[in-house]
């Protein structure tokens, strides 16, 4: 090796071992990334719309005010309004739901209400990992779509490509965010703060690899769906007793 | 009756409009390249020999916008500092990534690289007949090539007609990418759609024919000669085509919208009816396309003076490009105006000041044109301004006429 081709191969090097680290998960000792295929399960039958969830994420992530990694919508539905149901989502639900006022509400025959709880679906073929122009969002080897936000330009096209409203880009810190499926404690044995500060379980972090986990199961003798399944994003936060009118 | 929403529902994410009216401007700036360009075309590979007095403008416009393009994009950044990176490391399935090389391809292989040759000859003679700065700038520019023999400026011309040649394509390529970039956002129905490239190519054809005409005939008139009427004449035949096929494909895209009534199409109606009725329906389609498709077809059917059409041609060009920039901004703002649940709406106000307001815009929209007036100075495109055309030399017409 001469002395050119040296000084060419190191450049070269040090260029690839930079885009090796921009596009590696946090590590964690006995952590096998290839053992894992994780998800979210959530049942709506079982969320109340406490808020719970909310609180959790944005105290354990540091979400900045007025932004959500997680947020729970309030749907109500009659047989008049099936495509056109009333939503809200007051803060994110952050401090839960108020009642609706007097009047405002649906009242048409077979009115119902619901609470579904939202987050990045950590699609397999996700269309925001498609578009970022330098790879600074990606997907982990298990299935989570993250972002370095050392390298993020702040483009803004992956919030553009989320058809689910998932991405916002941190007021202070100008590159795009969301929800990491708390990596950093999944990846420690841990599960989401999310699930955690549910009450009635109606979230629930699966691992799609994994035999023993309870999600084949319930997937077994429950009808899931994901949201916006048209949309083909390999989307793996699965929902059971979802509403046809939920967006 | 029209669809009205139960609630005013966004996701909580969608408080702010992540694509500003910079991003406008990006898509209305390269298309004004492209245009200028295909019409520079027109006389270099097509021969239409009525054109070739704007031939020199219309490629040293091109230029002028096209230095500007990345301006607006970079000054949008979060981190404009890391914007290199695009070049390092580009993700190959980014849509997006491919930019800086489009850009760099176009303006270098293509646009600096044309103008250098057809103003090689010129550029060589005002090195030896300037003095002072003058002379300096001048001498860089030849790229310390002085060789101005018969054999080497038909090699330049030859190379020339080369690149346009490959540059049409690049011009399609250029603003089709654009339209690419919004339409093969699946998440949002007011972007998805395999036309959006050929409307974005087609609308480009139309902005950049405009702004050339208009162009010329200010800049004639400033210099205080008679405007060629054959040339204006059939700069605003070329005007009138291409706005109808940009027309026709505008429409195919909205009957096409309206009968198949997806489930977007409730949302996106009620929003055509209500925050996009003035820049869409009155500015877009009234004024900035029927108006001046109206006007360019008196223009062609009907027998009127010269002063008559002229007037004609200044009074549909502006409105064209009027027309153009809401349609870009009926494009970028209006495809952020609903919400990805299609149950709710939100508004975009034009900040001032702030590094995304309404006087960076206004600044990107001027600096071209004060690049222009540095260029035109520096290298004269007018009808025998040129030392060569003085010489009675190779670019004698535009100046000059071809081997």
């Amino acid at each position: 090796m001469n002395r050119r081709f040296f000084i060419t191969l190191t450049g070269a090097a040090a260029v690839a071992w930079d885009s090796v680290l921009a596009g590696a998960p946090e590590s964690s000792p006995n952590y096998k990334v290839t053992d894992h295929w994780w998800a979210m399960l959530i049942d709506v039958d079982k969320c109340i719309g406490c808020g719970n969830c909310v609180r959790a994420c944005s105290v354990e992530n540091d979400v900045p005010e007025g932004f959500f990694r997680t947020w729970v919508e309030r749907y109500q539905v009659d047989d008049m309004h099936l495509d056109d149901p009333l939503v809200d989502s007051p803060n994110g639900a952050k401090n839960g739901f108020p009642p609706l006022p007097p009047g405002k509400g649906l009242t048409g025959p077979g009115v119902k209400e619901f609470f579904v709880p939202k987050l990045c679906n950590h699609c397999a073929d996700s269309p925001c990992t498609q578009v970022c122009p330098v790879g600074a969002t990606f997907t982990t080897p298990d299935g989570v779509v993250l972002v370095d936000e050392t390298y993020c330009l702040g483009c803004r096209y992956c919030v553009e490509a989320c058809p689910y409203g998932c991405r916002f880009i941190h007021p202070e810190k100008n590159v795009a965010q969301k929800c990491t499926l708390c990596y950093h404690r999944i990846t420690k044995g841990l599960t989401t703060a999310c699930c955690e500060a549910c009450p009635t379980s109606s979230r629930m972090l699966a691992d799609l690899k994994n035999p023993n986990d309870p999600i084949h199961e319930f997937m077994k003798k429950h009808s899931v769906q994901v949201l916006k399944p048209h949309m083909a994003t390999g989307a793996k936060a699965f929902y059971a007793n979802l509403d046809g009118s939920v967006r | 009756m029209h669809f009205i929403p139960a609630a005013n529902f966004t996701y909580p994410n969608e408080i702010e409009l992540n694509w500003s009216i910079l991003v406008v401007l990006y898509p209305f700036i390269t298309g004004l390249v492209a245009g200028a360009f295909i019409l520079a075309s027109l006389e270099r590979v097509f021969n239409v020999e009525a054109v070739k007095p704007t031939y020199r403008l219309a490629l040293l416009t091109a230029l002028s916008f096209m230095i500007v393009a990345p301006l607006p994009l970079q000054l949008h950044l979060g981190h404009p500092e890391r914007s290199f990176e695009m070049y390092l490391t580009p993700h190959t399935s980014s849509a997006m990534a491919m930019f800086g090389f489009v850009y760099l391809w176009y303006l270098m292989v293509v646009l600096v690289l044309e103008i250098w040759l057809d103003f090689r000859h010129d550029i060589v003679l005002l090195s030896r007949s300037t003095t002072g700065l003058k002379r300096v700038i001048y001498r860089l520019m030849t790229l310390g090539s002085q060789n101005i023999s018969p054999g080497a400026l038909r090699f330049d011309d030859r190379a020339g007609y080369t690149i346009t040649i490959i540059g049409i394509p690049s011009a399609f390529l250029l603003h089709g990418y654009v339209g690419f970039i919004f339409g093969s956002v699946k998440a949002n129905p007011w972007w998805s759609s395999p036309l959006m490239p050929v409307v974005f190519i087609f609308s480009a054809m139309v902005s950049g024919i405009a702004a050339v005409m208009l162009l010329y005939m200010g800049t004639t008139k400033l210099r205080g000669e008679k405007i060629n009427q054959d040339c204006a004449d059939t700069i605003a035949k070329y005007l009138f085509y291409a706005f109808i096929v940009d027309f026709s494909l505008e429409m195919l895209d909205l009957i096409h919208r309206i009968y198949e009534a997806d489930e977007s199409f409730r949302s996106l109606d009620f929003m055509v009816h209500n925050s996009l009725w003035i820049p869409h329906v009155i500015i877009q389609l009234l004024m900035g396309t029927l108006t001046p498709i109206l006007l360019l077809a008196a223009t062609q059917l009907m027998k009127l003076p010269p002063v008559t059409r002229q007037r004609m041609y200044a009074l549909a060009g502006s409105l064209t490009l009027i027309g153009i920039f809401a349609m870009r901004w009926n494009v970028v703002i209006g495809g952020q105006l609903f919400s990805k649940s299609l149950l709710g709406y939100t508004t975009y106000t034009v900040p001032l000041w702030t590094r995304e307001g309404l006087l960076p815009a206004i600044a990107l929209t001027l600096m071209p044109f004060g690049i222009l007036f540095v260029l035109v100075k520096l290298l004269p495109p007018w009808p025998g301004s040129g030392p060569s055309a003085k010489l009675g030399g190779l670019h004698a017409e535009t100046s000059g006429g071809r081997l």
